[in-house]
C-alpha cells in the first residue's frame, strides 16, 4: 500500500471550502433559496382561483318574426342565433382573429378590426382569423333558448325544440 | 460656555444670527459657493445629489449639437413632463368602468387647467417615443454600441420596451372605445401564441398565450379588472422600472467613458470654442495621473492634461436646460393647438370601427392584421433580440463615435433607405391589391398563414439584404447598418400605411374621406 503524500499547502493556496465559511455559505443559500421560493409562491396572486366575470349562460325568446337562416343577435351579447328547419343553433360572434365583435351580413359575418370574413356556419373565408367562429351550446325548452357562452359544440350541432 | 458675557450680548448675537440665517441656510445647502472657480464649479457637481451622475468636466466633443442632438436629455425631460402631468391627473382619475371615463370627462371639461395637463401628458409621451426610437438611431448611426459600451445599449433596449409599455398601458385608462378596443386587440396579441398552439393540437395541455392574456387582464374579458391591472402597471410597477434603468442608464455612460467618441476626436476639434469656455486649468499642469486601476482608460494620461473638457457646470448643464425647455415648449405648443382623443364610452358590443392603437402600433397592427402571433409576438421578438446581439456580433472599431461611421458608410445607408422603403411599399401594395394566401386557398391550413405572411417575408428580404452587405463589405458593421436602416424603413412605411391608409374593416383607402359612413 502506497501512501500518497500531499504536498503541504501553501499559505497563498485557498482552501476548498473554508471551514469557518461554511456556515456563512450555507445560510446565504438558504436566504436566497427562501426568497426565490417566496417569490414564486407569491406570483400565484395574479391569476385567480375564480375570475370575476358575469354568468356565460342566458336564455332568451327568439322573435317571432325571425325568419329561417336570419342572424338574431341578443342584446348586449356576442352571440349570432340562427333558426332553421334543423333547429336552432348559436355561434359566436367574437373574432377569433383579436378578439372584435364580428357584425352579420348577407354572407355571414364580417370583422371590423382586420377585415376577417366568415360564412353563416363560422367557417373563415378571408382575412387572419385563424380559427373557425365556434358554435356555442345550446338548449331549448318552452320557446325559450339557453345559451351557454363558456361551452362550444362541434359545427353543425343543431338542437329541435 | 458661550463668549456672550452679558444679556444684552447674548441677545446681539441672537438678532445677528437670526439675520444671517437665510445667508447660512444657502451655504449649508450647496456648502461651496457660487461656481466662479475650476474647484467650486467641480464641488458644484459632485456635491450635489442630482447633478454628481454628471462628470465634473465635460468634453468637448460631448458638447456638440451633432453628437446627440440631445435626444437622450430630451427622452428624459419628456418622461419628467410625463411623471409631473401625471401625478397631477391622479388626483382625480378613478380607475373604475365607466366612472374612469366620468372621472376622464371632468379632467377634460371641469377641472382648471385639466384639458391642459391632459394634453400635455399626451404629447410628452408622444414626444418620449419618438425621442426615445430617434435616441437609439443615434446611438446606433455613431456606432456608440461597441465596447464598452454594449451593456448600456442592452438597458437602452430596455428603457424602450418600457416606454411602449407606459403608452401602452396609459392608452386602456380613459375608458372609452378608442380604449376599450386597442386594449381588448391588445390583450388578443398576449394570447396569439394559441395561433400556434391550436394549429398543433396542444393548446389543451401547454397554453402560453392563454395565460399571458389572464395575466393581464386578471379575467376572461376586459373588465374592472383588467382597468385596475393597467392602472397599475401604468402608475407604478413601469415607472419604477423605468426609473431604474434609467438610473443604470446614466450611471453607466459615466462609467463607460461618457459619450462616444472618434479616437481623433481631439485633433478634430483643434482650434474650437478656445475663446468661448472657461479655461481648463489656471495653472497649466506639468503632469496629471489618473488611478488606472479605478478609472478606466487604455493608457494613463500621464503628461498631458484633460484638453478639451470644460467644466460640466455651466457648459453641460445650461445645454441641458435648454433642451429640457426645448421639449417642454414642444409639448405645450402641440397641448394649445390639439386636444388629447376622448370617444363614447366604451361598448364592448360594438368595436370601433376602425380600432386603432396608439400610431406607434400600427405598424405592428398591420403585421397582425395577416397573423396575430407572427406581427403581435414573433417579428418583434425577432427584432428585439436582433437589436440586443448587435453590439456582440459587431466587433470592429472603424468609424465608432462618426454619424454612419464603418465600412459602407452614409453611402450604403442611404441605398438600404430606398430599398427598405421600396421592398415594403411594394410588398405592402402587391397583397392590398391581390390579397393574401386564404382568398386565393380557402382550406390552407393556419401554420403555413402563420410561417409565410408579410410580416415574415418582409423580415427575411431584410435578413438576406444584411447578409448581402455583410459579403459586399466583409464587415458585420455594414450588415447592421443595412439591417437597422432596413428596419427603421419598414416601420416607417407600415406605421404610415396603418395610419393613414387602413379604414374600416382594415381595408385600403387613400384619404380617410373615402371612408363608407356606418
Amino acid at each position: 500500500m502506497t501512501t500518497k503524500s500531499t504536498p503541504p499547502r501553501s499559505r497563498l493556496d485557498p482552501e476548498a471550502v473554508p471551514r469557518r465559511d461554511w456556515l456563512g455559505l450555507s445560510s446565504l443559500w438558504t436566504m436566497g433559496a427562501a426568497l426565490l421560493f417566496g417569490t414564486i409562491g407569491m406570483l400565484k396572486l395574479p391569476k385567480a382561483a375564480v375570475l370575476a366575470s358575469p354568468s356565460k349562460k342566458f336564455r332568451i325568446a327568439l322573435p317571432e318574426t325571425l325568419a329561417l337562416g336570419e342572424a338574431f343577435i341578443p342584446p348586449g351579447r356576442a352571440v349570432a342565433v340562427f333558426r332553421d328547419a334543423e333547429g336552432v343553433h348559436a355561434v359566436s360572434t367574437i373574432c377569433t382573429h383579436l378578439g372584435c365583435v364580428v357584425k352579420p351580413n348577407p354572407d355571414g359575418f364580417e370583422c371590423p378590426c382586420h377585415g376577417s370574413r366568415f360564412k353563416a356556419d363560422g367557417e373563415v373565408t378571408r382575412g387572419p382569423a385563424p380559427q373557425p367562429l365556434p358554435w356555442l351550446k345550446v338548449s331549448v325548452s318552452g320557446g325559450l333558448v339557453t345559451i351557454d357562452e363558456g361551452a362550444t359544440v362541434p359545427a353543425g350541432t343543431k338542437v329541435q325544440a | 460656555m458661550n463668549p456672550a458675557t452679558t444679556p444684552r450680548d447674548a441677545l446681539r448675537e441672537f438678532l445677528e444670527n437670526l439675520k444671517a440665517a437665510p445667508r447660512r441656510l444657502l451655504d449649508t445647502a450647496f456648502r461651496t459657493g457660487p461656481p466662479t472657480t475650476d474647484r467650486t464649479r467641480s464641488t458644484f457637481v459632485f456635491g450635489n445629489v442630482f447633478l454628481h451622475l454628471h462628470s465634473v468636466r465635460t468634453h468637448l466633443w460631448s458638447l456638440k449639437w451633432s453628437t446627440t442632438m440631445g435626444l437622450g436629455i430630451m427622452s428624459v425631460s419628456a418622461f419628467l413632463i410625463a411623471l409631473v402631468t401625471g401625478v397631477m391627473l391622479m388626483f382625480y382619475y378613478k380607475p373604475y368602468p365607466d366612472v374612469a371615463y366620468e372621472s376622464m370627462k371632468d379632467i377634460h371639461f371641469v377641472v382648471p387647467t385639466g384639458r391642459l395637463i391632459r394634453n400635455l401628458h399626451r404629447w410628452s409621451a408622444n414626444i418620449m417615443v419618438i425621442a426615445v426610437i430617434l435616441h437609439m438611431a443615434r446611438a446606433f448611426y455613431t456606432a456608440a454600441y461597441r465596447r464598452p459600451r454594449e451593456y448600456n445599449w442592452l438597458i437602452g433596449i430596455g428603457l424602450l420596451v418600457v416606454t411602449l409599455g407606459l403608452s401602452f398601458t396609459g392608452y386602456l385608462l380613459p375608458w372609452d372605445q378608442l380604449a376599450y378596443w386597442a386594449i381588448t386587440i391588445g390583450a388578443n396579441i398576449a394570447q396569439s401564441p394559441r395561433e400556434v398552439t391550436d394549429a398543433v393540437g396542444i393548446t389543451e395541455v401547454f397554453d402560453p398565450g392563454g395565460f399571458q392574456r389572464l395575466l393581464l387582464l386578471g379575467s376572461d374579458q376586459v373588465g374592472a379588472e383588467a382597468l385596475i391591472r393597467f392602472y397599475l402597471l401604468h402608475v407604478m410597477i413601469l415607472p419604477l422600472a423605468i426609473a431604474a434603468l434609467m438610473g443604470v442608464h446614466f450611471w453607466r455612460i459615466r462609467k463607460d467613458g461618457g459619450m462616444v467618441r472618434p479616437a481623433d476626436a481631439d485633433e478634430l476639434l483643434k482650434g474650437t470654442r478656445e475663446q468661448e469656455t472657461y479655461p481648463v486649468f489656471t495653472e497649466a499642469p506639468v503632469k496629471t495621473y489618473q488611478l488606472a486601476a479605478v478609472v478606466k482608460g487604455r493608457t494613463a494620461n500621464v503628461g498631458r492634461g484633460p484638453e478639451n473638457t470644460v467644466p460640466s457646470m455651466p457648459h453641460l448643464f445650461y445645454a441641458e436646460l435648454g433642451v429640457l425647455m426645448l421639449t417642454l415648449l414642444i409639448c405645450l405648443a402641440l397641448s394649445m393647438v390639439s386636444d388629447a382623443p376622448l370617444k363614447e364610452l366604451a361598448n364592448p358590443n360594438v368595436p370601433e370601427n376602425p380600432a386603432k392603437a396608439p400610431w406607434y402600433f400600427l405598424g405592428l397592427q398591420e403585421m397582425v392584421s395577416f397573423s396575430a402571433f407572427m406581427g403581435g409576438i414573433g417579428v418583434p421578438a425577432i427584432v428585439l433580440l436582433g437589436l440586443a446581439l448587435i453590439p456582440y456580433l459587431d466587433r470592429e472599431t472603424e468609424g465608432t463615435g462618426k454619424w454612419f461611421g464603418g465600412p459602407g458608410g452614409w453611402p450604403l445607408v442611404r441605398f438600404s433607405a430606398v430599398f427598405g422603403l421600396a421592398s415594403s411599399i411594394l410588398l405592402e401594395a402587391f397583397v392590398i391589391r391581390f390579397g393574401w394566401l386564404r382568398e386565393w386557398i380557402p382550406n390552407i391550413p393556419q401554420l403555413i398563414v402563420t410561417l409565410v405572411n408579410p410580416a415574415t417575408i418582409l423580415t427575411t428580404i431584410y435578413a438576406l439584404y444584411s447578409i448581402w452587405c455583410i459579403r459586399r463589405f466583409q464587415s458585420v458593421r455594414a450588415g447592421a447598418l443595412g439591417l437597422f436602416t432596413c428596419f427603421l424603413a419598414g416601420f416607417l412605411v407600415l406605421t404610415i400605411i396603418g395610419t393613414y391608409f387602413r379604414g374600416p374593416n382594415w381595408e385600403f383607402f387613400w384619404s380617410p374621406s373615402d371612408w363608407p359612413q356606418h
